[in-house]
């Protein structure tokens, strides 16, 4: 991600110090990571200093200080994912994809996390690839969808 | 500015509007033993250790005096039993983290707390916040703040930032209760600041 494009998102929150969250969670749903370049750049722009902005960096979830992959595969282990077969499924995508639990492959294709519930439990198993929401989810339909996404 | 009076352990004190029971309670001369309060930086509650007992019409709460304002007619006791056993309990936990701290053992000694009460989770830094905001607040480098949270918090220095103004300032050093803050600082020496690029490189 260059300057010029994070100037841009600078620009479109006024570059207020107010809308620092706001600005992270822009450049990370458009780089899927925070470089460190990004964080002084942003620190210089809206006039915070870096402490503050690693502080909140490393405090949300949201956000990432290491390179992720194109496509984020949420894997839901919930009590009612889990009942259903969730481990299961976990174990495929681990398989197929190489890396465990809070990984990225070294190809940058895909990152692997595991959330405790999305929300739907009534589509148990559920995996989340993208924000897309596979549900009902067998170990062989996941390796298939897996196929779809270069 | 009004002035408020309240009680503080059987004390009648005059305080102004929007001092803090912990301000009051010093100027009166009467002790509050605390781990995150500085004179110079805003108060910031951390640390729990000047836990006291409040009054307000009949009903008694606990409160960390080093943040809350004082009313008027309120009887506050600094070392009921209960805020005694409630303090002795706060001082057990903080030294799971950091046994050695003389601070912590003085007040220890104190009020009776078992240091072993807890298993040892030596992260030696109890997050009083002294260095992160002495650095923010007073100094305005912010060389240093806090990354991470709940058990995974802790601090860090900024490295560039650390190699071009720590050297001569090191003014946190002295205010921090555990010494982590030095051990964090030679880690943060050894493993990170950038490589001195102006030195002459030796070519024999």
């Amino acid at each position: 991600m260059d300057n010029d494009r994070i100037d841009q998102i600078i620009d479109k929150h006024q570059g207020e110090a107010s809308s620092l969250i706001q600005i992270l969670l822009d450049i990370q749903s458009e780089n899927h990571w925070l470089p460190k370049e990004a964080l002084e750049r942003i620190g210089e722009k809206v006039q915070v200093p870096l402490t503050r902005i690693q502080h909140i960096a490393t405090f949300y979830k949201a956000f990432s200080l290491v390179p992720k992959g194109r496509h984020e595969i949420h894997i839901c282990v919930g009590t009612a994912c889990h009942v259903r077969g969730a481990t299961r499924i976990l174990d495929t995508v681990e398989e197929a994809t190489g890396i465990n639990p809070g990984e990225t492959d070294l190809d940058l294709k895909f990152s692997l996390e595991t959330v405790n519930c999305l929300g739907c439990c009534a589509l148990g198993p559920v995996v989340e690839i993208n924000g897309k929401v596979h549900g009902k989810m067998s170990p062989g339909a996941t390796a298939e969808v897996l196929k779809n996404y270069e | 500015m009004s002035e408020i009076q309240f009680e503080i352990d059987g004390k009648e004190v005059k305080a102004t509007e929007g001092m803090t029971i912990l301000e009051a309670a010093q100027n009166v001369g009467i002790f509050i033993p605390t781990l995150c309060h500085h004179e110079k930086l805003e108060p910031f509650g951390g640390c729990r250790v000047c836990i006291v007992e409040v009054e307000v019409n009949g009903w008694t709460k606990l409160v960390v005096s080093c943040v809350y304002p004082v009313e008027e007619n309120i009887i506050v006791r600094t070392r009921s039993e209960k805020v005694d056993r409630i303090r002795k309990t706060i001082i057990e936990l903080l030294m799971a983290h950091a046994p050695d701290s003389p601070q912590l053992q003085d007040l220890a000694q104190e009020y009776g707390a078992d240091k072993d009460r807890f298993e040892k989770d030596a992260s030696f830094c109890i997050h009083c916040g002294l260095c992160v905001r002495y650095c923010a607040e007073v100094v305005k480098k912010n060389a240093i703040g806090f990354v991470d949270r709940g058990i995974n918090k802790e601090i860090s220095f900024i490295p560039e930032i650390a190699a071009k103004e720590c050297n001569d300032c090191k003014e946190c050093f002295p205010l921090c209760p555990t010494s982590y803050l030095q051990a964090a600082f030679v880690l943060t020496e050894a493993l990170a600041f950038p490589p001195p690029s102006s030195e002459p490189v030796s070519e024999e």
